[in-house]
């Protein structure tokens, strides 16, 4: 199969489709699917021949049979039974998405006034002023043909509203699971909004359940007003026919934090792609991000900040371990505009690949307009440090377990910089089981990987 | 204890130890001293069990057993600990978890169950006595941003905690000033007991004022040129190493 051949055969779902993807969400929505549309035609799957995609090969895991569901699947899921995911100490409101459509029977209770965790699709019908100052206003359409491909199915998703002067206490637990008995594609679309002077965390996990592969195309918005603070932690935790691409918009106004970490636990396919407008003076971005992988999995994290207003900070962080014949991709970007002055942004990338076939691809790039910041990039590719490894064999820790210890402190360097503390350990814990091999699931959860 | 006989090590094809012979006995302290280039750092590692060097002739034998087929790690576990001329910064280890897992490790070794956390800090707190290293050390990421002193002191903590039977001080005196030396060497000598012994490699004879040897070699070009008690040390500082290189 083409990129050609499938991007047709997208097009061809669609336009069977298109009437009843429409009838599930408002006009506010679909109005964009038009742009979307033309933006897709134009841009195509991207091939390895688009220097953003250089290093991902989405041909190779893309193509294939898979159906598409347009309504949410009809089963019942017994939250309680299923999902018992308890993280010592972190009380959650958790959030169901099935397949990609929003779960009908969650239940958040207990919300702070005026603060919203509900369907996206329904949101659209119910809070349109909301949906229509920021629905698809971040996510740019004309240059990922993904993010163009997402607005155009979009259906549903989860939708966040934290009113002005909110803080919410406790995080917010979305749980994205795949389940099905045949090979499925996933649209999933978030849209995540923060208003001024408030303070929110959203932790996402996504998970599949059984052996069927999937394609996921998950796009979220999140857009952070004045002086909030968003924190947003992901852990990607699939199976290893499944292919996940994710793209996450951000508008961040003046003196807003977000700090996000992504832990790609495993997974077929991931491609995180990141874009960040700091849009206003002093905020700041924190993008992290860890991952491992093996066989023939392949991991890519795309980041592009743009620094537009002065005295704003971005600091990147993006570290892989990466075994057999694995693959996987850094690029990372920060653009700083020309009125952007005392703008500090800084970026590394350290790999440490564990085989002789395992390849890791990263290229850190500045591209900046005015002489008044201070910026740093690098990356590094190496293997486990020999002499480190003798030091810590040579008091009587074995081989293995000494090289555990030095790919478990690579490893927490990402970690440490989630700010909720019970989230922290329960990482830490994911991926000491990640090294040595344990891993299958949660803690507590029935959820099945392979 | 430990019977090296004539022991060939090479580093990429180069031979570095051209046949060794050493005996050391429970008890003992024997000093290794020679120039620059002499092969003293290579003796260390090997009998570390440094994968670096190659043995490609003769034997070591330590309490009984041949070591050059055995791990490192199995090395440290039968007692031969190597205080490193250089060790070794790992970001992201702390020093706590550092020692508690290579103390189990050893006990599990020698079938003892792993060390309760409570009895651990007490050893802790007891044997950063014995080298004056303050609390903040041991807080810390293993070696990350410690000083040249500290991180000798910190390898001689770390003897104190595993209690090894044969210690080999690979240059613990380069890079330290006098107090730093006094309270190594202190160190040292408070570990000594009948039952151990201690290899110290050292340039220079002023670490021999702190911790009397038994025994003195003078290694050059890869091997053992000379041996005699402890006065050979002051005669090497007077005359230098030039008379022993015929």
């Amino acid at each position: 199969m083409t990129t050609f051949e499938l991007q047709k055969e997208l097009t061809e779902i669609y336009t069977r489709n298109a009437k009843k993807i429409a009838k599930s969400t408002s006009h506010l929505i679909n109005k964009h699917r038009t742009q979307a549309f033309g933006d897709f035609q134009k841009l195509g799957i991207p091939s390895r021949k688009n220097e953003d995609y250089r290093y991902t090969d989405l041909m190779a895991y893309l193509k294939g049979d898979y159906s598409y569901e347009i309504a949410p699947a009809s089963f019942s899921v017994n939250l309680e039974e299923l999902f018992r995911c308890d993280i010592p100490e972190l009380n959650t409101h958790i959030v169901l998405v099935l397949n990609g459509f929003f779960y009908r029977k969650n239940n958040t209770t207990d919300l702070p006034e005026g603060v919203i965790i509900g369907s996206l699709a329904d949101a659209s019908l119910k809070y349109p002023e909301i949906i229509n100052k920021h629905y698809a206003q971040y996510a740019d359409t004309s240059f990922d043909s993904l993010a163009a491909l997402n607005t155009l199915f979009a259906q549903d998703g989860v939708f966040i509203y934290i009113p002005k002067n909110t803080h919410l206490d406790k995080p917010i637990q979305i749980i994205n699971l795949g389940f099905s008995f045949k090979n499925l594609r996933i649209t999933r679309r978030n849209l995540f909004v923060v208003e001024e002077g408030s303070a929110a965390s959203v932790l996402v996990c996504d998970h599949t359940l059984c052996k069927a592969s999937f394609i996921t195309n998950s796009l979220t918005e999140i857009y952070i007003g004045k002086h909030s603070k968003f924190d947003y932690v992901r852990m990607q935790n699939e199976n290893s026919i499944s292919s996940q691409i994710s793209n996450t918009f951000i508008r961040q106004e003046s003196n807003s934090k977000l700090s996000s970490n992504t832990i790609s636990l495993h997974g077929g396919l991931i491609r995180n792609n990141y874009f960040a407008k700091l849009a206003g003076e002093g905020a700041e971005n924190y993008t992290h991000g860890l991952f491992f992988c093996e066989d023939k999995q392949h991991v890519a994290n795309y980041v592009h900040i743009h620094h537009l207003k002065p005295h704003c900070k971005s600091d990147q962080l993006f570290k892989g371990i990466l075994d057999g014949e694995a693959t996987g991709a850094f690029n990372g970007k920060i653009l700083v505009d020309k009125y952007a002055v005392k703008t500090m942004a800084y970026q590394r990338n350290n790999n440490i690949l564990l085989s002789k076939k395992a390849k890791m691809n990263t290229k850190p790039q500045l591209e900046i307009y005015n002489d008044d910041v201070k910026c740093s990039h690098g990356a590094t590719v190496g293997q486990i440090d020999e002499s480190a490894l003798f030091y810590l064999r040579s008091r009587g820790i074995s081989n293995e377990q000494a090289r555990h210890l030095l790919m478990f402190a690579f490893a927490n360097e990402v970690i440490d910089k989630i700010n909720l503390d019970p989230l922290k350990d329960r990482m830490n814990d994911m991926v000491n089981k990640r090294l040595k091999g344990e891993l299958s699931r949660c803690e507590n959860c029935n959820v099945q990987l392979n | 204890m430990l019977e090296i006989k004539n022991l060939h090590a090479s580093v990429e094809g180069k031979e570095i130890l051209k046949g060794i012979n050493l005996e050391v006995h429970v008890g003992e302290v024997h000093a290794i001293m020679g120039p620059n280039g002499s092969g003293k750092s290579t003796l260390a590692s090997v009998l570390a069990g440094s994968n670096t060097f190659e043995v490609t002739k003769g034997s070591i034998h330590y309490l009984g057993e041949n070591l050059t087929e055995l791990p490192p790690e199995d090395r440290a576990r039968k007692g031969i600990f190597l205080g490193f001329q250089y060790p070794v910064e790992i970001p992201g280890v702390s020093m706590v978890n550092f020692m508690k897992t290579a103390l189990n490790e050893q006990r599990k070794f020698k079938n003892l169950e792993p060390v309760s956390a409570s009895d651990f800090l007490k050893l802790m707190r007891e044997k950063k006595e014995i080298v004056e290293i303050t609390s903040s050390l041991t807080n810390r990421s293993v070696n990350e941003g410690f000083s040249g002193g500290e991180k000798k002191k910190n390898e001689i903590f770390q003897m104190a905690i595993l209690e090894p039977k044969l210690a080999i001080l690979d240059e613990t005196d380069s890079g330290l000033d006098i107090d730093a030396l006094r309270i190594v060497a202190k160190g040292v000598n408070k570990l000594r007991n009948k039952d151990n012994a201690t290899i110290i490699i050292t340039h220079y004879q002023r670490l021999l004022e702190y911790i009397v040897p038994d025994f003195v070699h003078v290694m050059y070009k890869g091997n053992i040129v000379k041996s005699s008690g402890k006065d050979l040390a002051l005669e090497l500082e007077e005359k230098g190493y030039d008379w022993l290189k015929e």
